[in-house]
């Protein structure tokens, strides 16, 4: 249920502009990695690629090679629909579907692939609730709408509807920064679990966070405003915070720049 | 500054603990805390500056926008008020005149010495013709809105966008001549087409002549709902969180399976609203379905007949040869089409309020 991920000389472009380049870098499954740097250095757009989100905005597009236990994911004959359903995204904002209740939220995903049977929805939703870590608060009040909940509990439940259609990696985008310490903890907590069944990808913008919960970190960064960012280390998290081998990212760990 | 009041808090504690001779350089330090703040804030009239709290002013800017918003508001009401007043009077006398029953006659000679009309053929026609009018305009509305909002390159969407807007803008007496002299002949061909291959559906059937008919109307009469309907249902799709456009598709929707997630019902109240402004103006709409339909006074679902009425294409009609009675009973006409407005806004409000815990936590 988790697949190796590898990246190849990838660069991708808003536009005219080049936002990363010749990324280089091979995500094992069943491990969490982080993805640190400082704002607008590409760790988003690189995520982003990953799931092919980046080409959804007008004039973005990616080269070199992603693939996905050796399958190519920009390859020509390949189901765009597809690689998002087996590369599942949770995003910075906690963005349940306002007109749904928690319930229609949760199995949104198994519904757009054609499931329609109730009992099999039903027992789905349970399952992805419960490894959300939210079935306990939520399971009195399913029918209720989804952005009714706290914005902790909107981010687990957007966790469980990514995790429901059983997608083999997990791409977190900052999923922490709207939210306060104690959402947070539970959201942390709910990776250490989750990365026993999926290949998780974490962007974060706070290094403690990185340092608790990824087993490996990609420190990115850029020389100056306009660059394309750039894959500086990839190494063990253990490592990357005790004794980086690149100048540049002890700086960045130890608050010197960024 | 720092310092300052954590010097008087120990003057001040100074004070409790032994006597009153202690009052004075308490004091003394307590208006050295001042003397910072009154020179940050020249006259003590800045904000949050020291001294008392101005009182609140009893006649300002406040009160008298307060004042010209109620007296707008209050003018609504009293112009409802005094127009219902008149219709209700103007109404009264012509139906009491009446030799037949308002609601079930089909006809209308109110200038008779034994004035008969009945309003139950009018209001059938009104709404059959504005239904069907909706019926064809919601789906080619929502289909242009969707593509200029999501499909279409952006440029392109505001240049048609335009283009729909415009279309609003052409006076109904145009629609309504043009319904009449070119629309009308190829209408009549294909009603003849339906007539001859589904003449055995009621809606289709009879003897003809076809052409000036509800299919007619209605058909003019969705040309000119649709750009409203477009035009709004568009802006509620723009609006459209993009946050939830991803959601969508990072579930592995499709562009299709995108916009029947988070697009459409997240415009669902919009839409709703839109298609009761295109109904609004379709109930009454007057000039092009007096030019357009072939003004009868029966009650029939046959489509494509000469044939079909609405209240307000009646007035226009009737009005300029009524007698005293006859203005009364078109005014009492006119009251039916506002109770069959009324009736369709609630309706909508009904529609939209039952699901409001979705569309306020949404908002």
């Amino acid at each position: 249920m988790a697949k190796r991920v590898s990246a190849t000389n990838v660069t991708a472009y808003y536009g005219g502009f080049k936002a990363i380049e010749n990324i280089n870098l091979t995500v094992e499954p069943k491990t969490v990695t982080a993805l640190i740097g400082p704002s607008g250095c590409g760790k988003s757009t690189f995520l982003r690629s990953i799931n092919r989100m980046h080409e959804v905005l007008p004039g973005a597009r990616v080269e070199g090679s992603l693939t996905i236990d050796d399958q190519d994911i920009y390859d020509r004959d390949v189901d765009v629909t597809a690689v998002r359903r087996t590369i599942g995204m949770v995003f910075q904002r906690p963005n349940p579907f306002p007109t749904m209740s928690i319930f229609e939220n949760v199995v949104a995903g198994l519904k757009l692939n054609g499931v329609r049977k109730k009992s099999i929805l039903e027992d789905a939703a349970e399952k992805a609730l419960r490894a959300a870590n939210l079935w306990g608060e939520v399971k009195d009040r399913l029918g209720k709408p989804g952005a009714g909940l706290s914005g902790g509990q909107q981010q687990r439940l957007c966790i469980a509807r990514t995790i429901a259609v059983e997608p083999q990696v997990v791409l977190m985008d900052e999923p922490c920064s709207a939210l306060d310490p104690i959402s947070t903890l539970a959201i942390e907590d709910l990776m250490f679990q989750l990365k026993d069944k999926f290949t998780i990808i974490i962007v974060t913008h706070n290094m403690q966070q990185a340092a608790r919960v990824s087993d490996r970190t990609a420190f990115f960064s850029i020389e100056k405003t306009g660059d394309p960012g750039r894959l500086i280390e990839y190494d063990n998290t253990q490592k990357i915070f005790s004794n980086p081998s690149v100048k540049k990212t002890e700086d960045y760990i130890t608050g010197r720049f960024g | 500054m720092g310092e300052t009041p954590h010097r008087s808090a120990d003057a001040g504690t100074g004070g409790t603990r032994v006597t009153q001779s202690h009052e004075r350089p308490a004091g003394a330090s307590a208006r050295m805390a001042e003397a910072p703040v009154s020179t940050r804030s020249p006259g003590g009239t800045g904000l949050g500056g020291g001294g008392a709290l101005p009182r609140s002013r009893k006649f300002g800017a406040e009160r008298a926008f307060r004042g010209l918003t109620l007296a707008a508001g209050t003018t609504v009401l009293v112009i409802i008020a005094a127009i219902a007043i008149f219709l209700i009077a103007k109404a009264v006398p012509a139906l009491r005149a009446n030799t037949e029953n308002f609601w079930s006659y089909e006809g209308w000679f109110p200038n008779d010495p034994q004035p008969k009309f009945g309003i139950g053929a009018l209001a059938f026609g009104t709404v059959l013709s504005s239904a069907l009018a909706l019926l064809m305009a919601v789906p080619v509305a929502l289909g242009i809105a969707l593509y200029l909002s999501h499909y279409a390159p952006r440029r392109l969407g505001t240049a048609l966008g335009f283009l729909v807007d415009l279309l609003a803008a052409v006076p109904s007496v145009v629609f309504g001549l043009w319904g009449r002299d070119i629309f009308s002949s190829p209408v009549r061909d294909f009603s003849v087409w339906l007539n001859h291959h589904f003449g055995w559906i009621p809606l289709f059937g009879g003897e003809g002549p076809f052409g000036a008919s509800v299919m007619l109307g209605a058909l003019v009469l969705a040309i000119m709902v649709l750009p409203i309907i477009t035009s709004l249902s568009r802006e509620v799709f723009l609006q459209t969180p993009t946050a939830n456009e991803e959601a969508a598709l990072a579930l592995g929707a499709t562009r299709w399976e995108m916009l029947r997630t988070a697009v459409l019902p997240y415009g669902r109240p919009g839409i709703i609203a839109a298609t009761m402004l295109g109904l609004g103006r379709a109930l009454g709409e007057t000039i092009a379905l007096a030019l357009t339909l072939g003004i009868t006074f029966g009650i029939s679902f046959n489509l494509i007949q000469n044939g079909g009425n609405t209240i307000a294409a009646n007035i226009a009609n009737a009005f300029g040869e009524a007698n005293e009675t006859g203005r009364g009973a078109l005014i009492a006409s006119g009251l039916v089409l506002f109770a069959i407005t009324l009736i369709v806004n609630i309706t909508a409000r009904a529609i939209i309020y039952r699901r409001r815990e979705f569309t306020e936590s949404a908002a």
